[in-house]
Formats: C-alpha cells, structure tokens, sequence
C-alpha cells in the first residue's frame, strides 16, 4: 500500500522549474488569483481551519500568526521566507525549491496579501547558492507576467519579492538573528519584546514564515482545505514533507500524512536498515530534536503522540541510527555542531555547551568522574531554561533524551 | 583610512578591483546586502578568500565602517579572511555523513590529497576544510567542491574520479 501522499509536493517533477509557462500550463497561480478575490480574514480563517503548524520547527499556528501579523497596525510591513534550513537530516526546503519554487512564491505573495505587506525576502542558506538561479529567473518571471510588482492583477495589491543570502550559521534560522542578517550584519538573535511581528526587519511589523509553510498555504488555495485536512488525525491535520536520512535504505524527502507510525516511515517507506542491522534509534526534528529508542518505533508521528514520549515533528528530520553508532558518540558529534554554531551572544549557552562538550568527551573515553552526568544534566536544563534563543534552548535535547532513554550507556565504569 | 592608501595592493588590481565595483553596483551599493556582496566578492578573488585590502576596498566604497566588515567576515563560517585554495573542499561532519560512515570518504580524501582536514596543501592548490551539514543527507556521505555538492562517496575510487576534475 501506498504510504505516501501528494499534496505539497503535487507538483514535484510536474513541470520545468526554470519555466513560468510550464507552471502556467499545469494551472499555476491559481492559488495568487484566488487569494486576490478573499479577503484577508477569510485566507487568515482558511489557514486556521487547516491547522498549518510552522514548518521550520516551532510549530506555531499559522493562521494564528497570520491575523496577529496583519492586526499590528502599519502601512508598510515585510514578510519573510525562511529558507535558512540548517538543521542536520533536513531537506526537504531544498526538494520545494529545486521542484517548485513558483508555488513558493505564490505562497509569499498571498502571505504578504493577507498581512498586508509591500515587500517579501527570501533568506537563501549559502549552502544552497546553487539554487539561487531558479529562484532568480522565478520571481523575474513571475514579475515580467504581472504577478509581482505594483497592481498584481489588477488588484491594487503591490508585492516585490527580493533575494538574500545567508553565509553558513546555524543560528541565522532563528527569526531575529535571520532578521540581522538581512541588515547586512553578523547574526546574533535580538531581545524580545519588541516582538519581530511589530518591529522586525528595518524595524517594520516583520511576518517569518518557512518555506514548507508557505507552499502549504498556496497548496491549500489552490484546491480548497478539505483534501488536506482528510490527511492526517484530528488533532494533527493534513500532511508533512520529512527527510528522512541516516542508515536506512531509501534515504529521501517524502510527503506523509501524520498518524504513520515511525516503524512504517522507516521501514515501509525507507525499506528498512541498510545492510540489514538493527534499529538502534532515530533522531526527529534535526540536532536540536530529541532522541527516540526503538522501543517506542510503533509511536505515531503526530504532533500530540510524540509530544507524550518526548519527541517533537520539528523540521521533520527523521534520522535513522542503526546498531553500529554509539549513543555517546551520536551525543559528541551534536555537541560538536552546538560549539561550532553557538553565536557566543548569551552565556548559558557558549559557556554551557564548553563544559558539557568536556564532560561529553570524557565518556567517550571511558573516563568519567562519578558526578559528570548529574552535572552534564544540571547545566543542560540550565541552557534549555536561561538560554538567550531557541539554539540554546534545545541543543541539548539529544543529552537530555539520550540520557533518560539510554542511561545504561553514561554509566561509570570500573572501580565505582 | 590613511592606512588604506599606503598599503601595498598584492591582490587587488585594477581588473579585480572593477570587478568588485560591478558587484557593488549590481547590489546597488545596498549596505543591507553586505553578506551576499562578500560572498559574490569572495568567489573571485584568487584563493578564495577576503583579504585586508579587499575588505578596506568594499568598506571605502560602500561607506561601511571596516570594523564593520570584519564584525561579518569573521562571524560567518562561509567567509573567510585567511588564504584558502583555488579548489575548496568541504567536508560534511555532520551527524547524518557520520552515522552514514564518512570515515572511508574523510580517509580518501586525506591520502589522496596529502593533507589533514583543516590544512591547505603547498601549491595552495587545495584546501579541505571540515563543515556543518549542507543538507545532501539523501545522497550522504558527501562533499561540497566550489559550492557544488558530490554525494555516495562510499569508496576511494568514486573521491579519486572527483577529484581528477579539478586538477
């Protein structure tokens, strides 16, 4: 049986990406021409009914954000298209923009409508500059063609659309930092309040929304919600594209409808492990997702099943580690890209993953002191607590989860 | 700036310095656009890489504080102010390349080039440097040479092919 679903990813190899005819030619910018006859509280209303999570991670509501972001008073508003997808295991915003990015700038155009905005940037992560012609020659395209500009359509709406560049950090994925960014700064996250949503990018009323968000959203105008919605569970509606990757036999983005069972994206749509070893456990939601053993493979991968075990959907990164990979040193190599991408702004965090980063070392070689996992553990709840941004808050998620799942493998050898 | 007009130009000539400009003009001298312009800049300059006098150079133009300009050059992995090589290669040490088994690829690379990760070899030829996941996990393990992305790099054989492209 057919596990998959289409609906985000309908157009995926449907037609040329370099090419606005052949977007037309399969009924592009149905979604845009349909937005334009709605009113803004109809499209916020339609987002609500569908119950589109965030993509990038946060899993905030996007009809939600939408109607705070269009109620903040301001006649000149921007919206933003996170495509700074850093998370190890996730890339599924690579497989929308290589196959679709016309949906994707339909879904910013009717965002930047719905909120009210004049102008939209895209946040490119360096390390996908290679797709940035496509991205280029589509909103040149869509520009010649009158769907972006001043009067789209004759509807009085006027939207630009303008193309930014990351430079390889991490932390850039969080709103503000990604806000600093674009202000041609190094990436170090803002204080809140003020909320980005009423002074964000240039200090204007700033929306940020991920690319799988925003692809939804046109998905869901182009057909009306209630194919989406009949995907997925009551409480987790509709469908999500996860990269699914690691030691597993068909590594890939797949689009899924939530309420699988992790056993059935692993085994029914990976194949199964690679050489035929034993699932060991996976990591969901990329570095800053928590660690999952394959005692609880037959959870159901939705927002509310997940949460009861611990785990979250995050990016929807789902990273298979097989018998072959110790707990300790999967722990290490995180803790390696969390000293590695820490922007050394707020202390909890720099001087944090430094001691934890020692600790960690030392149970890789066997050698540690009796009291370095109740410490490790003491000063990994004081990150996710006292931590200036969301980097802080959850690098230390794969400790804290490897150590309730796996304690046997931090226990002190020897002598004690 | 005095300083900038006595230094002794060793990178930048007159060609590469209207290439600069041509960069600036086509990101319409837009200060907001300063990660992408050095970015662009960096990409042609001769060892891929953001000297002082280039950087000097992008400040005075575009009227950007230099200290500025570093505050971004030195925060950013993807810049960088230090000489890299004519071919860049990097290595993913994430978590998926590592869990996928990179050693044979890291290995390969090691022996054929001469060199650890994190060094350069004599010629300045190559560099290989060790850096964070850039989202090939479906094709693991995998590297990225100039900013184009190889992946299945299972064996010394498949390294070797890749790199006799960029001799």
């Amino acid at each position: 049986m057919l596990k998959t679903v289409s609906f985000i990813t309908e157009n995926f190899g449907k037609y040329d990406p370099k090419s606005i005819d052949s977007y037309l030619s399969i009924g592009g910018f149905t979604a845009v021409k349909r937005a334009l006859t709605m009113s803004s509280n109809e499209i916020i209303d339609m987002a609500k009914a569908a119950s589109i999570k965030g993509r990038g991670g946060a899993a905030y509501d996007t009809g939600r954000k939408w109607g705070q972001a269009a109620s903040v008073p301001g006649l000149n508003k921007v919206v933003i298209c996170n495509a700074d997808e850093g998370e190890p295991c996730t890339f599924k915003d690579r497989a929308i923009i290589e196959n679709d990015p016309f949906r994707l700038l339909e879904g910013m155009i009717i965002a930047g409508y719905t909120v009210g905005a004049q102008n939209g940037y895209i946040y490119l992560r360096e390390e996908y500059s290679h797709l940035r012609p496509l991205l280029v020659n589509a909103i040149a395209e869509s520009k010649a063609k009158g769907f972006l500009g001043q009067n789209i359509l004759g509807s009085g709406f006027s939207f630009e659309i303008h193309l930014y560049s990351g430079a390889g950090a991490y932390v850039c994925g969080e709103g503000s930092t990604l806000i600093e960014s674009i202000e041609g700064k190094s990436g170090r996250p803002r204080i809140k309040p003020p909320f980005i949503k009423e002074c964000g990018l240039f200090q204007l009323p700033t929306l940020v929304n991920n690319v799988e968000t925003l692809a939804i959203a046109a998905a869901a105008l182009t057909h009306g919600i209630d194919d989406y919605i009949a995907f997925g569970t009551e409480k987790s509606p509709g469908s999500k594209i996860i990269s699914l990757a690691g030691n597993v036999k068909k590594p890939g983005t797949y689009e899924i409808p939530f309420g699988l069972t992790i056993r059935e994206i692993i085994y029914d749509i990976g194949g199964g492990i690679t050489d035929d070893h034993e699932l060991k456990f996976f990591q969901l939601g990329g570095a800053s997702g928590s660690i999952g053993p394959a005692s609880i493979v037959d959870t159901p991968y939705t927002y509310e099943d997940l949460s009861k075990v611990g785990l979250t959907v995050g990016s929807g990164g789902v990273l298979v580690v097989d018998d072959r990979t110790r707990v300790i040193d999967f722990v290490k190599s995180i803790q390696d890209f969390f000293i590695h991408e820490s922007c050394g702004k707020c202390t909890p965090c720099r001087e944090g993953n430094r001691q934890i980063l020692r600790i960690v070392d030392r149970f890789v070689d066997g050698a540690q002191n009796p009291n370095d996992l109740e410490t490790a553990e003491r000063f990994a709840n004081i990150m996710s607590n006292c931590a200036f941004c969301g980097l802080g808050e959850t690098a230390q998620s794969t400790l804290l989860s490897a150590i309730k799942y796996f304690p046997e493998e931090f226990e002190v050898k020897g002598g004690n | 700036m005095s300083s900038v007009n006595t230094t002794t130009f060793e990178v930048l000539n007159r060609e590469l310095a209207a290439k600069i400009d041509t960069i600036i003009t086509n990101n319409a001298n837009n200060s907001t656009k300063l990660v992408g312009i050095l970015l662009e800049v960096q990409a042609i300059v001769p060892k891929q890489y953001l000297p002082l006098e280039i950087a000097a150079y992008i400040s005075q133009k575009m009227n950007i504080p230099l200290s500025r300009i570093y505050d971004v050059i030195s925060f950013y992995a993807a810049l960088s102010d230090v000489p890299r090589a004519d071919c860049v290669i990097q290595l993913c040490d994430s978590v998926v390349c590592k869990v996928t088994g990179n050693t044979v690829l890291k290995e390969s690379l090691q022996e054929l080039l001469g060199i650890k990760v994190n060094e350069i070899t004599a010629d300045g030829k190559y560099a290989l440097e060790p850096t964070a996941c850039f989202g090939a996990c479906d094709i693991a393990p995998a590297i990225r040479v100039n900013g184009r992305v190889f992946g299945h790099l299972t064996s010394k054989e498949k390294v070797k092919m890749i790199l006799d492209n960029y001799k």
